[in-house]
């Protein structure tokens, strides 16, 4: 696969570790946080933590959407399905995420909830399209890489004058989640999580561009590399960030320049603004409130609104208090400090968010990092 | 987050529609959210939608960073 | 004269019933009923398309001879949707998982029975086409379907056709293929290329078209099996340490499921390298699209096979001389842990962890 394979290659992959522990400095340990997901997953997948020397360590950020929405968003989209009958269009992401009263979409598909999962939002679209009799809602999550092609579906139902599709708004901004770490005391003023540079999102940066981070690296003195999907851009990222810590700079770098632009993707942002505004605050699962980190339906797409139009209230529901996700999520601590990790809380029972999701970092750790805390010898 | 694919246009459809082809998959995905695509063109896909083009002379660059690893002292 | 009567009457002449209409007629509740209707349907489809002294007989049961070994029978119901893919279909497919099932012992399958769960209104055309591929696969696997059931279920209860088939084989006693019986310094040998059914069935479904030639790879095995056990059939007898110890095939959840599940039966680990896993480009690509990863992605064409280390090549070399197992490829080896851990090799140089299946795969944003 062109543009996939190439990026994977296994020697090369080995020559950047090589270079990178000729780069570090012995006096000196490394942290940088990946922020996203995909990098996580990425990380977990190819195994890239076994290819860097020990001095280097990754934290995984809060950049995973299902891992960050409340369980008082999901409720709602359970309550549309189980009370208001509607068509609840999901994409498959969130569906086994444990809600109120043990309900999960999935477990309220088995109670007879018309629960459609959905692999693009023009799917949610057509469903609307398809059952004119009734309501279908769409259930968005995602950063800004997800919510251009919502916001163009609300503007085409708008066109076509539908009057029985609607869209439950989840939609998060990355630079505020970076914000909110390094605002949080363990990295501002405690220094309990150091935290040297941050590994920026891949596709969340096509959309809106490697400008925004120019603030972090500025104001916080944190260098920022935006990397590519695959490991090798990954790897790449860190060697620019070694770099970065080593001649003492604090820089917005782009690997990713393949897809990234500075100003990103316009069409897409303009078409974003049109539809989206800003929320004054959104609670994130794990963070607490977030101020101005999240988006709401504008009043001129208002009857688009699933929150106006069913009159929703979002409650807030407390995490499980044996639950770390929340400082998990703030890097302040590793899966493995977490009472319940394996044991009670595990991918087929997650007790938090962060193993719910595969790009969770307990998810992650539980499938593919795990083992390594364990001795295996294998058969002679 | 954001599970995107850089794949390649091979068609171009009526209004926003094209199709695109990865390792010999094909799928219709939508423009909407791109300008000036063209077929042999390649663009990452998200959820249906084509988010940006891929810039082939920067892919190369970056490959060609790749490979100084180990070449540098 | 009523022309429908053909219980009395005089010798030889029965009344006239009109033949099922396979072109436009639908099943109807009464065609489950036990009466007539279904005693047509099962004359003029079932053991017309399967074609036995046994079904010929019109009992409920059939009386068999079963070669002399150890009786193995295994079991297997069928639910998929679509109903017809590229490369097979619920019919063919409920006779190659059963086979399959039975084959995995190392036996010889030998009888199937098969139940018919049909919905109201289902087209018969379709019905018989799903039969007579039934017939087609059995033939070819060389098991008759010697009895059966058919139900019917009200419209909305039943997508199309539910079916159950029950297979029976033989094996010889003295050899014991299964699970538990995978020992460390086994090699870890697969058939061919992994995810070609599951997702040839997700790239029919609706929200998620793909045009491609994914075929499904629905195939029996038990020839495979046979041709495997050849080699290493004497010195399995004379020697339970030698040979296969385990064969099973990596149908729901893929081949990481498959390696998990004999890891805990044999309280072993195990080794794999991802390079020598065979995935077809198109399967890849597919993967990709969708966030999906190939190992717990479904097949129905292939297995797994746990051999002694010093009778790897000799299998192996058996399976490449096969049709169904001419891309066979030794893909690790098994390991002494207690935490039975399935551990590969990635193509990146890196290592991870394969675990269980959570639940389903499904396609992924993030």
């Amino acid at each position: 696969m062109r543009y996939i394979d190439e990026f994977r290659d296994g020697e090369l992959a080995r020559a950047i570790a090589a270079q990178i522990g000729r780069e570090l400095r012995a006096d000196r340990r490394y942290h940088f946080m990946e922020f996203c997901g995909g990098h996580t997953h990425a990380i977990s997948r190819y195994g890239i933590t076994d290819l860097l020397p020990p001095a280097i360590r990754l934290i995984h950020g809060p950049g995973c959407p299902v891992c960050v929405l409340p369980i008082g968003r999901v409720d709602l989209a359970i309550e549309l399905a189980l009370e208001h009958k509607v068509w609840l269009a999901t994409y498959g992401d969130c569906l086994r995420v444990p809600a109120s009263e043990g309900l999960s979409l999935l477990k309220a598909k088995a109670r007879g909830a018309k629960i459609a999962m959905i692999y693009s939002a023009a799917d949610a679209l057509e469903l609307a399209r398809r059952h004119p009799g009734e309501q279908v809602v769409f259930f968005a999550i995602g950063f800004e890489t997800t919510t251009p092609p919502t916001a163009l579906v609300i503007r085409q139902a708008a066109a076509e004058g539908l009057t029985n599709f609607s869209v439950v708004c989840n939609h998060v901004l990355t630079p505020s989640a970076i914000t909110s770490i390094l605002e949080s005391p363990e990295v501002r003023s405690l220094g309990t999580v150091p935290l040297d540079g941050f590994i920026g999102p891949a596709h969340v940066s096509t959309v809106i561009g490697s400008a925004p981070y120019e603030h972090f690296a500025r104001e916080y003195a944190k260098p920022v590399v935006i990397a590519g999907f695959e490991p090798l851009d990954v790897m790449q990222a860190i060697l620019m960030l070694v770099r970065q810590v080593n001649d003492g700079r604090a820089e917005v770098e782009n690997e990713f320049t393949r897809a990234v632009t500075r100003d990103g993707n316009g069409k897409a942002q303009a078409l974003v603004s049109e539809v989206f505004e800003l929320r004054r605050s959104f609670e994130w699962r794990g963070l607490g409130d977030v101020p101005y980190s999240a988006l709401a339906i504008r009043e001129s797409y208002a009857a688009f609104d699933a929150e106006r139009k069913f009159a929703l209230e979002t409650r807030k529901v407390a995490d499980n208090k044996a639950c770390e996700c929340g400082a998990i999520l703030r890097g302040v601590k590793h899966p493995r400090d977490c009472r319940i990790f394996g044991t009670v809380c595990t991918p087929e029972n997650p007790i938090g968010s962060c193993m719910v999701s595969s790009e969770g970092a307990c998810a992650a750790h539980y499938s593919y990092g795990r083992f390594r805390e364990i001795a295996v010898k294998a058969a002679a | 987050m954001c599970l995107a694919v850089p794949v390649k246009v091979v068609e171009i459809g009526e209004g926003d529609a094209a199709t695109v082809d990865l390792g010999g998959v094909r799928k219709q995905i939508s423009l909407a959210l791109v300008e000036d695509v063209a077929v042999g063109d390649y663009v990452i896909l998200h959820v249906g939608y084509a988010l940006t083009k891929l810039d082939p002379a920067e892919a190369e660059r970056t490959l060609a960073l790749f490979a100084e690893a180990g070449v540098l002292p | 004269m009523t022309a429908m009567d053909d219980s009395r009457g005089k010798a030889g002449k029965s009344g006239y019933v009109r033949p099922l209409d396979f072109k436009h007629g639908r099943v109807d509740m009464t065609h489950g009923g036990g009466g007539r209707a279904m005693k047509q349907l099962i004359e003029q489809l079932f053991a017309t398309a399967f074609d036995n002294e046994h079904l010929a007989a019109g009992n409920d049961m059939a009386r068999v001879r079963l070669p002399p070994g150890r009786v193995v029978i295994a079991t297997d119901s069928h639910v998929i949707t679509p109903l017809f893919f590229p490369g097979g279909d619920i019919g063919c497919l409920s006779v190659h998982g059963t086979v399959n099932d039975v084959a995995m012992a190392g036996a010889v399958p030998v009888y199937l029975a098969a139940a018919f769960i049909l919905e109201e209104g289902f087209a018969l055309a379709e019905l018989k086409r799903i039969v007579e591929s039934m017939a087609r696969a059995a033939r070819e696997a060389n098991v008759a379907i010697v009895t059966g059931d058919t139900k019917v279920v009200e419209r909305g209860k039943g997508d199309g056709v539910f079916i159950t088939t029950t297979g029976v084989g033989v094996v010889d006693e003295r050899i014991d293929i299964g699970g538990a019986r995978a020992r460390p310094g086994d090699a870890i040998l697969l058939s061919g290329h992994i995810g070609d059914h599951g997702m040839t069935i997700m790239s029919t479904r609706e929200s998620l078209a793909f045009g491609a030639d994914l075929r499904s790879d629905t195939a029996a095995l038990h020839g495979l099996v046979a041709a495997m056990l050849e080699p290493v059939r004497a010195a399995m007898l004379a020697d339970p340490a030698r040979g296969i110890h385990a064969l099973r095939d990596p149908t729901r959840g893929g081949l990481a499921t498959l390696l998990n599940e004999i890891a805990g039966q044999g309280g072993v680990g195990m080794l794999i390298d991802e390079a020598s896993i065979p995935v077809r480009p198109q399967v890849e690509a597919a993967c990709e699209f969708l966030g999906l990863d190939p190992l717990y992605v479904a097949n129905e064409g292939k297995l797994v096979a746990f051999v002694a280390a010093e009778d790897a090549a000799a299998v192996l070399a058996a399976m490449r001389a096969h049709p169904l197992g001419a891309d066979a490829a030794m893909i690790g080896t098994v390991t002494d842990d207690p935490h039975h851990f399935v551990q590969m090799a990635t193509r990146f140089g890196g290592r991870r962890v394969v675990d269980w299946l959570t639940g389903e795969q499904l396609p992924r944003i993030c």
